[in-house]
């Protein structure tokens, strides 16, 4: 018997982990998978048409940039051109998925340094690039009406208003039809079933914690029940409507969780959820705009540093 | 390449290595309020250019009367009366620049580039070394301003020489829906901020 093999002298780290970025990337696009499937199955092909479009401009963007040949790579870019995907209209003109798509990676994401050095959500600041300069595609629009389980459907041509729009947008559906996913909306926005599906998955694989779609989501539900105008019988039910329209849901469990953008201390998380709940809800009953996710997380993404360093936990044992 | 000569030297010094938009960051208010037309940056670019020659000769010349306790207030005053000229002058002859420049012509009294070059230059130089300086960092200001603005313009509006429609040439014909970011001033921030690395990296690449 060798001895020798049997005692390894090293160093720490002794205990590695097996995952990688690949591999992480890989577990966020399987929990988008049921949110794609989903507006695929109410839009159409054309939400598939926007998909592809958005991953396939990120992955050559990013491969072109760092002059690499294989365009999967760590699978960050195909996770943002899916999520820049998910914050579209159904039917937007190609050529604003293309130039949001780029901006996302170039703008949000290579100008600092590429992955892990970002100070902002890819994803959202394509969204607000393409926001800013084609707001008529975007926002205060007539949405395109989901044609469900129609594959091939033109969308473009019924169409309807968001249910954030007004009270009366709002009596217009009904809760069930949120929680499936049945609205007017952005492609991944609108299936609350969906989502929690795919937010599940990431929690089990431990990728996210509850702490900032817990507290983005319970202060959108509180303040909905407090501030949200009541227009349902029972104002429970007014805060679970705030909570299922619009992008709070995909923003908390896909957006907000963003690794590189977040805090990384537990009471930071806990603040940077709340804050992100009070922003959407400021600029969703007061503010001009129907809907204020994407400015929301951006703006929290923004003082994430300032959350670190003031939430610095107690060293065990020490001072 | 090594000029020997001292006026080319600061002429030359305000256009490439110490080029006040791109190498100093300095005068960046006009620099993100009027460029979203290239005929408003030109404008502007020309008015402080104007300004910054005539003060930087004037203040050169008076550099061993004034007092250095007091010499801020004092090049103030004399970049105040340029600018008042400046302004009646725009004012008289182009009222539509005028117009479009806005709150900023009066502002150049506070612009950082003519001040600073009053401070660290035409205070301490001679006059005529203080003119070509004066001239060299106004032709930068005014190459900042214009490159600048014509990036903002071509994407932001998609035409050049607007907003005056009987100049306009519209480069992606009627069709073309602008990128309308390009044309407020956060798309003034990420285009001198693109602009800035462009520039940092040519001028590592030929040594500047």
């Amino acid at each position: 018997m060798k001895m020798d093999k049997k005692m390894v002298v090293s160093s720490s780290p002794h205990i590695r982990t097996t995952e990688s970025v690949q591999s992480v990337m890989t577990d966020v696009l399987i929990a988008l998978f049921p949110v794609a499937l989903m507006a695929v199955l109410l839009f159409g092909y054309k939400a598939l048409v926007t998909m592809a479009i958005s991953i396939a401009t990120t992955m050559l963007v990013e491969a072109l940039w760092l002059r690499k040949r294989d365009v999967f790579s760590d699978g960050s870019a195909a996770v943002t051109g899916l999520l820049f995907a998910m914050v579209l209209p159904p039917a937007p003109p190609w050529w604003l998925v293309v130039v949001g798509a780029a901006s996302a990676i170039i703008i949000g994401k290579q100008v600092f340094g590429g992955i892990g050095y970002n100070i902002f959500n890819p994803a959202l600041v394509g969204r607000a690039i393409v926001v800013m300069s084609w707001g008529g595609h975007l926002v205060g629009r007539i949405w395109s009406a989901p044609q469900p389980f129609i594959f091939g459907a033109d969308i473009s041509a019924v169409t309807t208003a968001t249910p954030l729009a007004g009270h009366e947008e709002a009596l217009a559906v009904s809760l069930t039809q949120l929680f499936i996913g049945n609205t007017a909306g952005c492609l991944g926005e609108t299936s609350a079933l969906a989502l929690l599906i795919g937010g599940i998955w990431l929690f089990y694989k431990g990728h996210i914690d509850w702490r900032i779609p817990g507290g983005y989501i319970g202060t959108v539900f509180v303040m909905g029940i407090l501030f949200g105008g009541g227009f349902y019988d029972n104002h429970l039910l007014t805060g679970l409507f705030y909570v299922m329209a619009g992008g709070v849901m995909l923003g908390a469990i896909f957006m907000a969780t963003d690794m590189v953008t977040s805090p990384i201390t537990h009471k930071g998380k806990l603040i940077f959820g709340i804050g992100c709940g009070l922003i959407t809800m400021l600029i969703r009953i007061w503010g001009t705009m129907p809907e204020g996710v994407t400015f929301a997380i951006l703006i929290m993404n923004a003082i994430t540093p300032i959350i670190d360093r003031f939430t610095v936990p107690q060293q065990f044992g020490g001072g | 390449m090594k000029v020997n000569n001292p006026y080319l030297q600061d002429l030359t010094q305000g256009i490439v290595k110490e080029n006040p938009t791109f190498r100093l960051l300095l005068g960046m208010c006009p620099l993100l309020g009027v460029t979203a037309y290239i005929v408003n940056g030109l404008g502007m670019g020309l008015a402080a250019t104007a300004v910054l020659i005539a003060s930087n000769l004037v203040i050169s010349m008076l550099r061993n009367f004034i007092p250095p306790q007091v010499r801020i207030p004092c090049f103030i005053v004399i970049i105040a009366t340029f600018v008042t000229i400046i302004e009646m002058v725009l004012q008289a002859f182009q009222p539509v620049l005028y117009e479009a420049l806005g709150v900023f012509v009066p502002l150049i009294v506070v612009n950082c580039i003519i001040l600073g070059r009053a401070e660290a230059f035409a205070s301490k130089k001679p006059v005529l070394r203080s003119l070509s300086d004066g001239i060299g960092m106004g032709i930068g200001f005014t190459l900042g301003l214009v490159i600048l603005a014509t990036v903002r313009e071509i994407i932001g509006q998609g035409t050049i020489f607007g907003p005056d429609p009987e100049s306009a040439i519209h480069l992606f014909g009627a069709n073309y829906e602008p990128m309308a970011l390009f044309a407020q001033p956060a798309g003034a921030f990420i285009a001198l901020g693109l602009l800035l690395g462009m520039v940092n990296v040519i001028f590592k690449r030929f040594n500047i």
